[in-house]
């Protein structure tokens, strides 16, 4: 049985056993997958799904090639979830504004020194409260403190999911050892070192700090170009093309009018030749002819 | 189909979730009112719409939204439950003591790393009394001998803190003790030495005072000040400390798992410990403010004392038993 043959789901070297179905890089990662955003489907679809798992040691299949650090988790309905670690700058930022809300605070109950005995334990005990237990509570109450809510980040488990008690508990009791040696320092070294920018907490607590995106505005595109007649693209436009028009239609709104014609020249440039040797427009001729190609794709004739 | 005539046809049913969802999110993880027994469905189906608007290459405009639909739905639908107050006192009642029994290895290890040093420097600063100047400077032991002189009228205070009430004491011991017990926890993560440290230098600090007090003749006052709280303190910090080491196992001998999964895997019942030493260590300050430095008999408190001993260990090696999913 224990032939070594690159196919046996036994990895001899860690001593594993590996269902056949199991992710890839779970053992490396969590239960998350790389992907990138600007990856085609396609691409997806050529992807080995069962990587032999000679290869599944530390050396990360080669396949799996981020460009970018989002995290795609596939959830119970069979979607693809992305999730968009935020990076050490941002968290900093809203480690500062928790700081700063927490010394207000303080500096709002320094009334209560007035009454001695009582208001002395009232303060050593918010202070204590404060100290462990501030981030616990928003963590748990509104999803993340009221520094990451300003900056758009949401604490999540590593499957998206809104933290809970036991995993919010973790991540900041050992924010202490994340504090160490002074300032974070711990914290920004793992933060820096690893790929979802997690801190120690983070690891052993198995979550993230993610970019919210909740309330993105939908591009008021499409409408923009109604005007515009439909007019069939060039046949044999690939997929990742049209995504591009559909795209440049869907900005257009926000960009100056130099750059939309510079983008949709660039655009034109990289379609086949035209049929019968005619070149491809230039100017406004060229945005509002990527114009009516989008409005082909979105509504046909 | 195309993009338009896709999204004309489902513009209603997404508003509709649109709408669900902000009142979910707007109630926070209060239960809603009326419950949103559409949500799940129009959920399931937003996800199917989203995985057709991939498939089908529409827009990225519209592809992004409904990701970020789909997203705002799954933490709404997927959340956990919030903690109340009957899930608390299940965890006191079971969980804890379970958690404890099924790593008592961690747990003994951690207490003798406690009560050890304890022992031998309690033992060698009652026969030597230059010893404890190797663990304190003077100005300490100078302190440390006007906590528990008998002339105190509040023992276990110094001389400043006489005039302090029991509640001010009580803010104290909460803030001091369970930061020790946290910080012994969090210890662990540097491969279990922090916490190894904090442990052994706790009991030879303690060691060293109840040595050295009663080689003085304090003992009418530091043992019954001490001995009523002593149950639940000191067993909380070795239980945080066996937390610690949970942690540190997991780094130093994962096992047939990556040191990350064992991390995770230790961790998930190390903060269970840690929990239930909180409250022990909260139990504690409640005793050490309010009764131990009253003027109860020392008599009663040494009662008090054996009594919370008996308690503790028939507690945390009982409690929880019987269950068919217990430990």
């Amino acid at each position: 049985m224990f032939t070594g043959s690159p196919s046996t789901p036994f990895n001899l070297k860690s001593r594993e056993y590996h269902p056949p179905s199991f992710r890839q890089d779970a053992g490396i990662q969590g239960q998350g997958r790389y992907l990138s955003a600007t990856t085609d489907r396609r691409d997806e679809t050529e992807r080995p799904t069962n990587v032999p798992f000679a290869t599944h040691g530390r050396a990360r299949p080669a396949v799996v090639a981020p460009r970018d650090t989002i995290r795609l988790n596939e959830t119970p309905e069979g979607v693809d979830l992305g999730l968009r670690p935020a990076g050490p700058t941002v968290r900093a930022l809203a480690l500062a504004i928790d700081g700063g809300i927490r010394l207000l605070v303080y500096l709002a109950l320094t009334p209560l020194a007035a009454f001695a005995g009582l208001g002395a334990g009232m303060i050593l005990i918010t202070g204590f409260l404060l100290e462990w237990f501030y981030p616990v509570v928003f963590e748990i109450w509104t999803g993340a403190t009221p520094g990451k809510r300003a900056l758009g980040l949401l604490v999540v488990h590593d499957d998206g999911t809104p933290v809970g008690l036991p995993a919010s508990l973790i991540r900041n009791l050992l924010r202490v050892i994340d504090f160490l040696p002074l300032f974070y320092g711990a914290g920004l070294v793992c933060t820096l070192a690893d790929r979802d920018f997690r801190r120690l907490g983070d690891l052993a607590a198995g979550t993230l700090v993610v970019h919210a995106e909740d309330r993105m505005a939908r591009p008021a595109a499409l409408a923009a170009h109604r005007d515009t007649a439909p007019r069939p693209p060039p046949a044999g436009l690939s997929l990742t093309a049209a995504q591009a028009i559909l795209a440049f239609d869907e900005r257009a709104a926000r960009l100056s009018a130099a750059r939309r014609i510079e983008l949709a020249e660039t655009l034109l440039a990289r379609f086949p030749p035209a049929a019968d040797g005619q070149t491809w427009p230039g100017g406004p001729a060229a945005v509002a002819l990527v114009a009516s190609y989008a409005h082909w794709l979105t509504r046909g004739r | 189909m195309r993009q338009q005539p896709f999204e004309a046809d489902r513009t209603a049913r997404w508003d509709e979730y649109r709408q669900l969802l902000d009142t979910l999110e707007s109630r926070g993880r209060r239960r809603p009112d009326p419950a949103p027994v559409r949500f799940p469905v129009l959920y399931r189906r937003l996800c199917a719409d989203y995985a057709l608007a991939r498939a089908r290459h529409y827009s990225p405009g519209l592809i992004a939204e409904l990701h970020a639909l789909v997203r705002r739905g799954y933490r709404c639908l997927y959340q956990r439950r919030p903690l109340l107050l009957a899930p608390t006192l299940a965890f006191m009642a079971a969980d804890f003591p379970r958690t404890l029994r099924r790593h008592a290895a961690a747990f003994w290890l951690a207490a003798a790393l406690l009560f050890l040093p304890m022992a031998i420097m309690g033992v060698a600063c009652h026969q030597d009394g230059e010893l404890i100047h190797s663990l304190m400077d003077s100005s300490e032991v100078t302190d440390l001998e006007a906590l528990y002189d008998p002339a105190n009228r509040k023992v276990g205070r110094a001389a400043q803190r006489q005039a302090d009430t029991d509640f001010q004491m009580f803010g104290y011991y909460v803030m001091n003790n369970i930061g020790i017990g946290f910080r012994t926890f969090a210890g662990g993560l540097l491969l279990g030495l922090g916490s190894v440290i904090i442990l052994v230098f706790n009991g030879l600090a303690i060691g060293a005072a109840a040595g050295h007090l009663t080689r003085l003749g304090f003992e009418s006052t530091f043992w019954p000040f001490v001995s009523s709280h002593a149950p639940y303190e000191l067993t909380a910090i070795a239980i945080s400390g066996a937390a610690g080491l949970l942690l540190g196992q997991a780094l130093l001998a994962p096992g047939r798992r990556t040191r990350l999964a064992a991390l995770r895997a230790n961790a998930r019942d190390a903060v269970v410990l840690v929990g239930g030493a909180a409250l022990m260590l909260l139990l504690a300050a409640v005793v050490e403010a309010f009764w131990s430095a009253g003027g109860a008999p020392a008599a009663v408190k040494y009662g008090v004392g054996a009594v919370g001993w008996i308690l503790v260990a028939g507690y945390l090696s009982l409690a929880g038993r019987g269950d068919r999913h217990g430990a």
